[in-house]
């Protein structure tokens, strides 16, 4: 059934809004933290709301603007949708409160500007989830990227423009110069934008078109981190850690692998996937992106940019089950976005409370690190069990899912491929892990005063290390939306 | 009375202009509220006229005779929905120019301001004279009073200004002689000047020889006006060294105005048969005008001074316009229709801004933007949404222009048009991306930033009366985009045949 309503547009408004109380009050700390915490509580509470709508199998639209003669920027939620605005907003919260711990214990400047592009780009996240059609999608999408510029480049030194540039070349050099090319030819071809269950293109188009459309789009949401356009996300590590935790660990990128999620699902089709060679061709740019960002991984030291190469690699898992094209797949891959979320941030966030701490950004220098700081090393190791997919936490159901839809549709040569992966995965985290609890007195670099980081900082990662583990004993709420969507019982 | 707005559209500036000298000889100090009051005037003639047009059924046009005059002997002005919209511009433009001028221009004329507002209300009469009239002679008087004027204001400039001038000087006036000898030739054949009839009568002549010299002239002298590239040499110099305010006037004015004279020939006088079918020209056309595009785009590139770069886009978004209309595909003339509008806002938008860093700074280079933004914030957001606009970034009416155009060359096969349109958006992102870097970390690409320098930048933004029309340009460029539809149903749809 479909319900008009007007939440959706306030979902995602009121993050907006709160960036002027937040320049208004912006030399009054307390006060302005206040405003980000009442946004992100209004924000989730008026979710919740929606996902009772979406839960009992309605589907939410408003209506905004008519742009052009045929398409309008429209939005609409379904489960998938509703998932994703979920994940955004809950970590939201816990990101603010370590944002707060992270900025004022490194007593960062400009910190009211940080906080109004955050909430921006927690706007932009909204506007994609809820985006009725490609167009709404592509606004939202760019909004996205230009909003979190100034959040990759906080620093403002050398590295950071380094890293800016990269971020923003990548990112909207491939969505000017091959998403916009792509949606107005498709466009044309077919004469409307927006999502479907059946997919748009009917049988008339050649699928030589079609197979060069479909290349477009993969590359040019650049943000999903595909190989060879995934070499800004390392680049924009260079932001502060908050940042990269809840922009690159979770709205950024999944925000890319949704964009293209959603393409194969709502604009190609799964059907059309299955049944010709398209589906192979996303498995296989997939398939290597998650190989070889897995095997660099193993050769970084820097701690955060081993996490941005095991994500660009978890984004390839979830692009592969799309293509991989059957339903329980395509529910493993919805599902493993808000799975990887918790898991990713809960990594980060340990990786930023060991910098605020202790100073230290290299795995080298960590070697005896889980014996003062216990609790962040226990909420790192729960988080990467999540990401190799291991019971007791998340992770490991939508990994189960995504196995399983190989087998249904015979491309068992897909499921070699999470395998290794998995080995790859544990063969980067486990060492750390090991190192961090298990040396002599001699070996470890910490002498005994280092404490644990700031509550602030320290209280995040042990709330999402736990809702990893809740997610895996009760991931009602996120594998129904999911199955909601792909129509799975 | 109704029909008398028409020419009330032009009066007002027109009377205002040549009676400025003689008000400033006593008081000078009117001289500013007064030219404002004769926009207003002129705009609420416009408004009016509007109002009285969208009533009528979306295909039928005022006209106004001057003198009682029947055509063909008499000038006809009329409104249709195709030059309403230019009209619109064009007042709105030069409304929110005369506004925020008028700092700029005490300080960088001194006592010329008053002659300067006597030329600056004469070049707008003559615009908007052009786009008003339905007789080509006419359009030809009132091209060259907004030529002549232009080489005054221009000349009024810094620096290297004279030589400038008399580049554009001898350029122009090549361009309005070819305009005026293709008048001739479609004169001597048809007996008329009125576009109307020209309209009706043409179709017997498609296979003359001396129709075709005389759409060539008429074709080649725009394209000069408009500075289509490879005959854009006069406009960047010109533009650059004019003074701001004029050159906030002229660049957003001049250039969309012949480009809608082309148009106006091509669909309104030759017939879109004529043109499309009768003709075919169009990929070679469509062809030069992708070089255009990304010639300018590059030339824009190299550039180390804001103006300059702001000039070569101009060249750049010229060749965007002629390429759509010439794609020959509905959607194609649509956007590069759309894009008249959508440009001269566009345009104002980045001129204005720059005025004013100009006015704040002191200069226009591009490494005196430094920490711009903690300095002048309000002036570079606007810059900003200008920006976005010129890049084609949705919800701004820039994207939408490019939709249409991309479709348009998408449906007529003019692939390279499409690449062309790309690689200049993507250039387009580079030369403002690279402003916004530098204004954000205040250091040049090859200087090492600290943001400990930045600290010290304070605020210090321009007078409200300049930094409020820009403020309003960038939103006019946004609602532009947002009613895109409104927009193209009420106006644009139908002044395209479908074909």
């Amino acid at each position: 059934m479909t319900i008009v309503s007007n939440l959706p547009i306030y979902a995602m408004l009121v993050s907006f809004l709160t960036i002027f109380p937040i320049i208004i009050f912006g030399k009054n700390q307390n006060v302005r933290e206040v405003f980000t915490f009442i946004a992100a509580f209004t924000k989730l509470y008026i979710l919740f709301n929606l996902a009772k709508f979406v839960l009992d199998g309605n589907v939410v639209v408003c209506k905004l603007i008519q742009v052009l003669s045929f398409i309008s920027i429209d939005f609409k939620v379904d489960g998938f949708g509703m998932l994703l605005a979920i994940v955004a907003s809950s970590l939201w919260i816990v990101t603010s409160l370590y944002s707060i711990g992270y900025m004022r214990s490194l007593k960062e400047h400009a910190q009211t500007r940080y906080f109004c592009c955050f909430a921006l780009a927690l706007s932009a996240t909204m506007g994609v989830a809820f985006s009725a059609n490609l167009l709404t999608m592509y606004l939202f999408y760019e909004l996205l990227s230009l909003s979190t510029y100034p959040l990759v480049t906080h620093n403002q030194d050398q590295d950071a423009r380094t890293g800016g540039r990269k971020y923003l070349t990548y990112l909207l050099g491939t969505s000017i110069g091959l998403v916009l090319p792509a949606m107005i030819i498709t466009y044309n071809l077919t004469g409307t934008l927006s999502f479907n269950e059946m997919g748009i293109f009917g049988n008339s188009i050649q699928i030589g078109t079609l197979t060069i459309l479909l290349i477009m789009y993969l590359f040019g949401f650049a943000k999903a981190g595909l190989l060879p356009f995934h070499s800004w996300l390392p680049g924009a590590m260079v932001a502060p850690t908050p940042v990269s935790s809840l922009l690159h660990a979770v709205a950024v990128v999944k925000v890319g692998v949704f964009c293209i999620v959603r393409i194969l699902t709502q604009i190609f089709g799964i059907n059309l996937l299955s049944s010709t060679h398209l589906g192979t061709i996303v498995c296989v740019i997939a398939g290597l992106t998650v190989l070889v960002s897995s095997l660099v991984a193993i050769s970084q030291d820097n701690l955060k940019r081993l996490l941005a190469f095991s994500t660009i690699g978890q984004l390839g898992y979830i692009v592969l089950a799309a293509g991989v094209a059957s339903k329980l797949s395509v529910t493993g891959s919805m599902l493993h976005i808000s799975m990887h979320a918790f898991g990713k941030i809960t990594l980060f966030f340990c990786a930023g409370a060991i910098y605020v701490a202790t100073g230290k950004k290299y795995i080298s220098q960590m070697v005896g690190i889980g014996r003062r700081m216990p609790f962040t090393m226990v909420a790192f190791f729960i988080g990467s069990l999540s990401i190799i997919g291991l019971p007791l936490a998340g992770g490991f159901l939508s990994k189960w899912y995504m196995v399983l839809g190989t087998l249904d549709v015979g491309k068992s040569w897909v499921m070699v491929i999470y395998l290794i992966s998995s080995f790859l995965n544990v063969a980067y985290f486990f060492p750390i892990i090991y190192k961090a609890f298990f040396c002599t007195d001699n070996e470890s670099l910490f002498p005994n005063e280092i404490k644990e980081a700031p509550l602030a900082a320290l209280l995040p990662p042990l709330v999402t290390a736990s809702i990893t583990v809740a997610l895996f004993i009760f991931p009602d709420i996120f594998l129904n939306l999911a199955k909601i969507v792909v129509g799975v019982n | 009375m109704a029909d008398q707005f028409l020419v009330l559209i032009v009066l007002f500036p027109l009377f205002v202009g040549l009676l400025i000298p003689i008000i400033a000889y006593f008081n000078k100090s009117v001289v500013w509220p007064l030219a404002i009051l004769s926009l207003i005037g002129s705009f609420w003639a416009v408004f009016n006229t509007a109002t009285q047009l969208l009533k009528l059924d979306p295909s039928s046009s005022i006209s106004y005779y001057l003198g009682n005059w029947m055509a063909p002997f008499g000038i006809e002005y009329v409104v249709d929905r195709f030059n309403i919209m230019v009209l619109f511009a064009i007042i709105c433009v030069s409304l929110l120019t005369t506004i925020f001028a008028k700092q700029v221009i005490e300080k960088e004329l001194g006592d010329n301001a008053a002659n300067f507002y006597s030329l600056f209300l004469l070049f707008i009469t003559g615009l908007l004279g052009i786009t008003i009239t339905g007789d080509a002679f006419n359009l030809y008087v009132l091209l060259e009073i907004a030529s002549l004027t232009s080489y005054g204001l221009i000349a009024l400039g810094r620096g290297r200004a004279l030589v400038a001038t008399f580049n554009y000087l001898i350029m122009g006036s090549m361009g309005a002689c070819f305009y005026l000898l293709g008048v001739g030739y479609l004169f001597i054949k048809t007996g008329t000047l009125n576009m109307d009839q020209l309209y009706d009568v043409l179709p017997l002549l498609f296979d003359s020889k001396a129709v075709l010299v005389g759409f060539v002239f008429i074709i080649l002298g725009m394209w000069v006006k408009m500075a289509f590239f490879p005959l854009h040499s006069w406009l960047p110099n010109a533009y650059s060294l004019a003074p701001t305010a004029a050159a906030c006037l002229m660049a957003p004015l001049m250039t969309k105005v012949s480009v809608y004279v082309m148009i106006r020939f091509m669909l309104n006088v030759f017939s879109t048969e004529y043109v499309y079918s009768v003709l075919t020209i169009n990929n070679i056309i469509v062809i030069m005008s992708s070089i255009a595009i990304i010639a300018g785009s590059i030339y824009a590139l190299s550039q180390k001074n804001l103006k300059k770069m702001l000039t070569f886009i101009i060249v750049a978004e010229i060749g965007y316009m002629v390429g759509g209309v010439w794609t020959g595909h509905v959607d194609g003339i649509r956007g590069a229709i759309y894009h008249i509008t959508a440009d001269a806002f566009m345009t104002l938008c980045l001129f204005m801004a720059v005025g004013c860093i100009v006015y704040r700074v002191g200069n226009d280079k591009l490494e005196s933007l430094k920490g711009i933004f903690k300095k002048m914030p309000i002036t570079m957001i606007c810059f900003l949404v200008g920006g976005f606009s010129v890049i084609g970034i949705p919800p701004t009416c820039g994207f939408f222009s490019k939709w249409y155009l991309i479709s348009g060359a998408f449906n007529s096969g003019a692939w390279y048009f499409i690449i062309a349109l790309i690689i200049s958006s993507l250039i387009n992102a580079v030369l403002f991306f690279r402003i916004i870097e530098i204004g954000f970390f205040g250091a040049m690409s090859n200087e090492k930033p600290d943001y400990k320098s930045l600290q010290s930048i304070k605020f210090n933004e321009v007078p409200i009366n300049m930094w409020l029309p820009l403020v309003i340009v960038s939103m006019i460029l946004i609602i532009l985009g947002i009613y895109t539809n409104e927009i193209m149903t009420n106006f644009i749809l139908n002044i395209v045949p479908m074909m």
